[in-house]
């Protein structure tokens, strides 16, 4: 590939990530909007996640998001702020994005299996 | 009856330079250019400034004027001019000669980087190209078609300061004029040029350079279109 060409599809994937996450962060935050305002204990909540596939699915998705939005922002954060650029920032920035999937795919499965 | 005058600080020297003061009188109708030309004619004969034309199409005159980056000659002194103060420095982002003087050749290289140059897709034996005026593409062209160069957007652009290879507003908007012109040959590694880091993908969308633009052309605009050409090339596997 190209240096243009993964320029371009990194540019994409943040584009397409920024649109799932803007309607991921809605939904999230309506759910917490209705959980707090009909008084839901957290076990209640958990009790819900467990009986539902569609959540897993939902969360599973806004932690893909976010692996794949985060460290593209960040790259583009240090590149113009700091200087900081080259081969060693995106290794560290693929582990960056690895830890956010590993840690956030394991939040969900411990909360919804 | 005293002359109205005019206090203008003037940046003198290099990079490492300062501000000096000078006292103009006021004129109606005065530019900001006929203040840098009365000092230098009138007070002090060493400042170093460049201009051409005078009439707003050489793109040579640009300055820094009370903090914004302007065309001097077509700049009146009472539209910038917060009462009876005028700062007048050289253009941002660009190196300084002497004064108000920059070196442009950065700006224009990134022009060359961009490849915003013509290429031919024809030969002198070739008849003329026949291009439909209302065509979408033309019209693209003659939207961003009139930039005479003068680095206004350039030395207002965010991203340029904080990204030094970054091509910048206006070699990215000859870049799209080339793009959307038929009778160019060199489309697809023009999308390469500009594709990438320091390319289109860089801007942030600040607008900047739309707002300061002399000409009132939309460099934000042509740079959008070139990260949608740029990005279908990609998804095509033509990049």
């Amino acid at each position: 590939m190209t240096p243009a060409a993964a320029a371009t599809w990194r540019w994409l994937a943040q584009r397409v990530s920024a649109a799932v996450l803007a309607i991921c962060v809605l939904v999230h935050l309506a759910t917490i909007v209705y959980a707090t305002g009909q008084g839901l204990t957290a076990a209640a909540i958990v009790a819900r996640l467990h009986a539902s596939l569609a959540w897993p699915l939902f969360y599973g998705v806004f932690v893909v998001a976010v692996a794949v939005h985060a460290p593209l922002g960040l790259r583009v954060v240090l590149d113009e702020w700091s200087g900081l650029r080259g081969r060693a920032v995106d290794v560290a920035l693929a582990l960056f994005a690895l830890t956010l999937l590993a840690g956030g795919l394991h939040a969900v499965r411990t909360l919804t299996a | 009856m005293t002359e109205a005058s005019l206090a203008v600080r003037i940046w003198r020297g290099g990079a490492e330079g300062a501000y000096r003061e000078y006292t103009v009188p006021r004129q109606p109708a005065q530019t900001v250019l006929d203040v840098v030309t009365h000092v230098q004619r009138h007070v002090d004969p060493s400042l170093a400034y460049r201009f051409a034309c005078r009439v707003g199409m050489c793109g040579s005159c640009a300055m820094t004027v009370n903090g914004k980056a302007r065309w001097t000659c077509r700049t009146h002194v009472d539209s910038v001019s917060d009462g009876e103060r005028l700062e007048i420095a050289p253009l941002s982002h660009l190196p300084i000669v002497r004064d108000l003087v920059v070196d442009m050749a950065p700006f224009f290289d990134r022009w060359a980087q961009a490849r915003g140059s013509f290429v031919p897709s024809a030969t002198r034996a070739d008849d003329f190209a026949r291009v439909e005026p209302a065509s979408p593409a033309r019209a693209e062209v003659d939207a961003a078609i009139e930039c005479i160069g003068c680095a206004v957007c350039y030395a207002s652009c965010d991203v340029v300061g904080w990204k030094p290879g970054y091509l910048g507003p206006a070699a990215l908007n000859r870049a799209w004029t080339l793009v959307n012109d038929a009778r160019d040959a060199d489309g697809s590694a023009r999308l390469q040029a500009v594709a990438g880091d320091a390319g289109c993908h860089a801007c942030h969308t600040h607008q900047s350079c739309t707002e300061r633009c002399p000409k009132h052309l939309a460099p934000t605009r042509s740079i959008a279109g070139l990260k949608r050409l740029v990005a279908r090339a990609a998804l095509k596997g033509a990049l």
